[in-house]
């Protein structure tokens, strides 16, 4: 029980020395005094909560995903039969399945084959992303779970690429981009107080398409809200300038804003009109110029996300690949919507679900006040502990100021973060940590008192307390597990710092404490001791 | 060295005589704190109800205008806000519903913050705004139903475990002293209306941490006292485990109090609900464990051999040699 041997002792103090110095970066750091660059800097990231900064959680419509690929998937399948030269009737997206009959019942088997090359396998099991159903002429096409998934995650994926770039533009320090969940993604910048300029930023599709204004369009049933054959109404951007009317545009034709290059936002050199000049790459360049050359002298719409942003008549043929999107900018839309273009549009449309941002000030005085507050409260603890021990208090002590220094090693190693429910599993963990070593004296003065020699009353003390020093911990990780597992956020990051706390706490209040007193009774073979 | 001792050696306080009238006292309590959260209700912040809380701080004036703020905010035409103080009297939060038709257009949660902010400033130029939150009403019913599930699976899983470790009444007073713990927080929140939010899921889950502790200290000594002195009635060995355990729950209930108290009255006040709620526990929690949890074996009869070592077959027979021939051994 006593006996340390040698191999024993150094494995020891070297995971307690690693550790401890895995925390010094960031007390420096806490101290206001910089670390050198040149070192490993392995350091506990502050939470929003307590560093100011701002989260923002967005959320996707799994609906659109689905709705997006029944769309591409009806236009694929338009197309593919197209060139295998099968008839179809119309195709349609309800019900969630892509559904048509063939015209000639008995193509209906080459059909099959021709759609069967649009499908692919989904998932390990081998299912395919969908299944292919056909009943005489009638083909319907089903998504299966394991496509919509993929799908899902594949545009996230994307969707969580698109978030980054755009952050990254603006320049902000240290954000975290996660993907949460099936659907969500998390956005963290921390010393970034007013999310305003970030959350318009996000909120942006960034869709942007060029399509030929529907001159045929009767008027009088666009206003009813009906739309010409091949054509579709859509709101202006700018209600205010052009009206809460509808303009026609065709369906098809028209040419999508995602094969540019660069956009950048400038002033009108007439009117000083904030406006966004696009490079269109070579492929991009081609089919506008095509477009521009084959419409002169008509109207076509620049839309995003699914508003007209204007309607510009086609003076001359563009052929240089560039143009300009004007549209009722400020100069800070305009900045805004370039970023949101360069960085492409996302996949889906994202909406902010949850919003925190807390101030720096309040940040900062929140931590020097909780470092202030956690030194004078364990300052006093350990007096407490020193004048009710003795020797025995000064092995307690120093094994908590290591169980603090390792827990907080841990948490930089981990790249953790410590918000305000891991302080309160650290205080826990302290709480648990001066707890074991209160067990072990008081038993061991209990010992004492029963007349026992002081090796054997150290010895039972070890020995009498683990066990409920086990079964306490044990509970505690239990809790902590579950926490982390179903738990959110908060819940979370407390669950966390238990999870690690538990550990160092049983390592030094225990272990370490034995080897210190082993150590003690061997050199100096006391014959009683104060405790 | 005289080293500081607490609770004098060989105490003998009979903490159990008095389990009848605690029990009645703790459950009518408990029955009361029911009440109080079902007629009172928890004041719940964002996390758990969704919507937009806004905090400031009044820089110059002591006390923040509560009534003018209300006035102020409610110009506007969000509807009226909750209006509540934490921390210092001149912090404030200013809760509000999140407008209509937010679910689809999630800039007007940001138009409005806005607006709030700006006429606040406007009317009362020392405002410095701390934080903003904006919890939409789905992801708000996740939080609070993932927060409890958290809670409640804890709870099941340690008392299987002390059900495991020790006897089923152990585990069925550990998770009666849990109840009696987490029921009575949450009387005090509803009473005192302090607000509710995920960090106080995180203080239910420390003081859990505690209160589990202290209990699984006093039932380890109850389960060694039960096999040392098998023919003592239940009452006496419960106050005996109590009391050798006295000077232990002293101590680190005193020095768990003395950090937390620090905490309560210099560390921030973004904690200090929080803390509160912790601190209030460690009471809680180290009432529980004597009078909640150990008369609890009492009533659920445990039985005093539980904790006898299975007796092998060399044993029986060496038992019965020893029965057979007294004078041997």
């Amino acid at each position: 029980m006593l006996d340390f041997p040698i191999w024993k002792r150094l494995w020891l103090w070297t995971i307690t020395i690693v550790l401890c110095l895995a925390a010094l970066p960031s007390l420096f750091a806490a101290g206001g005094v910089s670390w050198p660059a040149q070192l490993i800097e392995p350091k506990v990231n502050l939470g929003l909560d307590l560093a100011g900064g701002s989260h923002i959680l967005l959320e996707a419509s799994s609906d659109q995903i689905k709705r997006q690929r029944l769309e591409t998937m009806a236009e694929d399948v338009k197309n593919r039969l197209r060139q295998a030269k099968i008839a179809t009737g119309d195709i349609s997206t309800k019900d969630g399945t892509v559904a048509f009959m063939v015209t000639d019942p008995a193509k209906a088997g080459q059909a099959r084959e021709v759609l069967q090359t649009l499908t692919s396998g989904a998932s390990m099991s081998g299912q395919r992303d969908w299944d292919l159903n056909v009943d005489g002429g009638r083909i319907v096409l089903v998504p299966t779970a394991a496509g919509i998934a993929q799908a899902q995650s594949m545009a996230m994926d994307s969707a969580t690429d698109v978030v980054r770039k755009r952050i990254d533009s603006l320049g902000t320090r240290e954000p975290t981009i996660i993907r949460q969940g099936a659907n969500r993604i998390v956005v963290q910048v921390p010393g970034l107080s007013d999310p305003a300029a970030l959350k318009a930023l996000l909120g942006q599709t960034a869709k942007l398409e060029f399509r030929l204004v529907d001159l045929s369009a009767d008027p009088t049933l666009v206003a009813q809200g009906i739309a010409p054959p091949g054509s579709e109404l859509l709101p202006y951007a700018n209600p205010e300038k052009d009206g809460t009317g509808r303009l026609a545009v065709k369906r098809y034709g028209g040419i999508k804003g995602d094969q540019l290059t660069n956009a950048v936002a400038s002033n009108d050199s007439r009117t000083n009109e904030p406006i966004v000049q696009i490079t269109f790459d070579q492929a991009g360049g081609a089919k506008f110029a095509r477009l521009t050359t084959e419409n002169v002298n008509k109207p076509f719409a620049i839309i995003l996300d699914g508003k007209v942003l204007s309607a510009p008549n086609i003076q001359e043929p563009i052929l240089g690949g560039q143009a300009r999107i004007s549209g009722s900018f400020t100069s800070e839309s305009a900045n805004q919507l370039a970023i949101a273009l360069v960085s492409g549009a996302l996949p889906v449309d994202l909406k902010v679900v949850e919003e925190r941002s807390v101030g720096p000030d309040l940040g900062a005085d929140s931590i020097e006040k909780g470092i202030i507050a956690f030194a004078a409260g364990a300052a006093a603890l350990m007096f407490f502990i020193l004048i009710t021990y003795g020797r025995f208090g000064v092995y307690a002590n120093a094994a908590l100021i290591i169980n603090a220094l390792m827990i907080l090693g841990i948490l930089a190693i981990i790249d953790g973060t410590l918000t305000l429910p891991g302080i309160a599993g650290f205080v826990l963990t302290i709480g648990a940590a001066v707890d074991a070593n209160v067990l072990i004296n008081e038993r061991i003065r209990e010992e004492l008192a029963r007349g026992r020699k002081v090796v054997q009353a150290v010895e039972l003390g070890y020995t009498e307390a683990s066990r409920a020093i086990f079964d306490a911990n044990i509970t505690n990780v239990i809790a902590a597990v579950l926490m982390f597992m179903i738990g959110s956020g908060p819940v979370r990051g407390f669950a966390i710092v238990l999870m690690i706390g538990i550990g160092t706490s049983v390592f030094t209040a225990v272990t370490l404490t034995r080897l210190w007193v082993a150590g003690y009774l061997r050199r100096q073979r006391p014959s009683s001791i104060t405790i | 060295m005289k080293l500081l001792k607490l609770v004098p050696d060989n105490t003998n306080i009979r903490f159990l005589r008095w389990r009848v009238p605690f029990y009645v006292v703790s459950l009518i309590l408990m029955a009361a704190s029911w009440g109080m959260v079902l007629t009172k209700g928890l004041n719940f912040g964002v996390d758990f109800i969704g919507g937009q809380m806004i905090r400031v701080t009044f820089t110059q004036t002591p006390t923040a205008p509560v009534a003018e703020l209300r006035e102020t905010v409610a110009k506007l035409g969000y509807g009226e806000p909750i209006i509540q103080q934490f921390g210092k009297p001149n912090e404030v939060s200013i809760r509000m519903k999140l407008p209509e038709g937010f679910e689809q257009d999630p800039s007007l949660a940001n138009k409005m913050s806005d607006k709030i902010i700006t006429s606040v400033k406007a009317a009362h130029p020392d405002v410095r705004v701390d934080g903003v939150d904006s919890v939409s009403g789905k992801v708000s019913e996740e939080l609070g139903k993932s927060g409890g599930l958290a809670l409640l699976a804890a709870m099941i899983a340690i008392s299987i475990y002390i059900w495991v470790r020790f006897e089923w009444q152990f585990g069925v007073g550990a998770l009666f002293a849990l109840a009696h713990d987490v029921t009575l927080t949450l009387g005090l929140f509803a009473v005192t209306q302090m607000e509710f939010d995920l960090n106080i899921v995180a203080a239910l889950l420390t003081l859990i941490g505690y209160s589990l502790n202290d209990t699984i200290v006093v039932y380890d000594r109850i389960r060694e006292n039960m096999k040392k002195y098998r023919r003592m009635p239940m009452p006496e060995l419960l106050d005996l485990s109590v009391n050798e355990t006295l000077s232990r729950t002293i101590v680190t209930s005193l020095s768990v109090l003395i950090t937390l108290v620090a905490l309560l009255v210099l560390g921030p006040d973004v904690i200090f609900g929080f803390t509160a709620a912790i601190t209030m526990g460690i009471f809680v929690g180290t009432y529980s464990s004597v009078y909640m949890s150990a008369p609890i074996l009492i009533w659920l009869k445990v039985n005093a051999d539980s904790f006898v070592p299975v007796e092998t077959a060399v044993d029986k027979q060496e038992r019965l040699a020893r029965e057979r021939n007294p004078g041997a051994a």
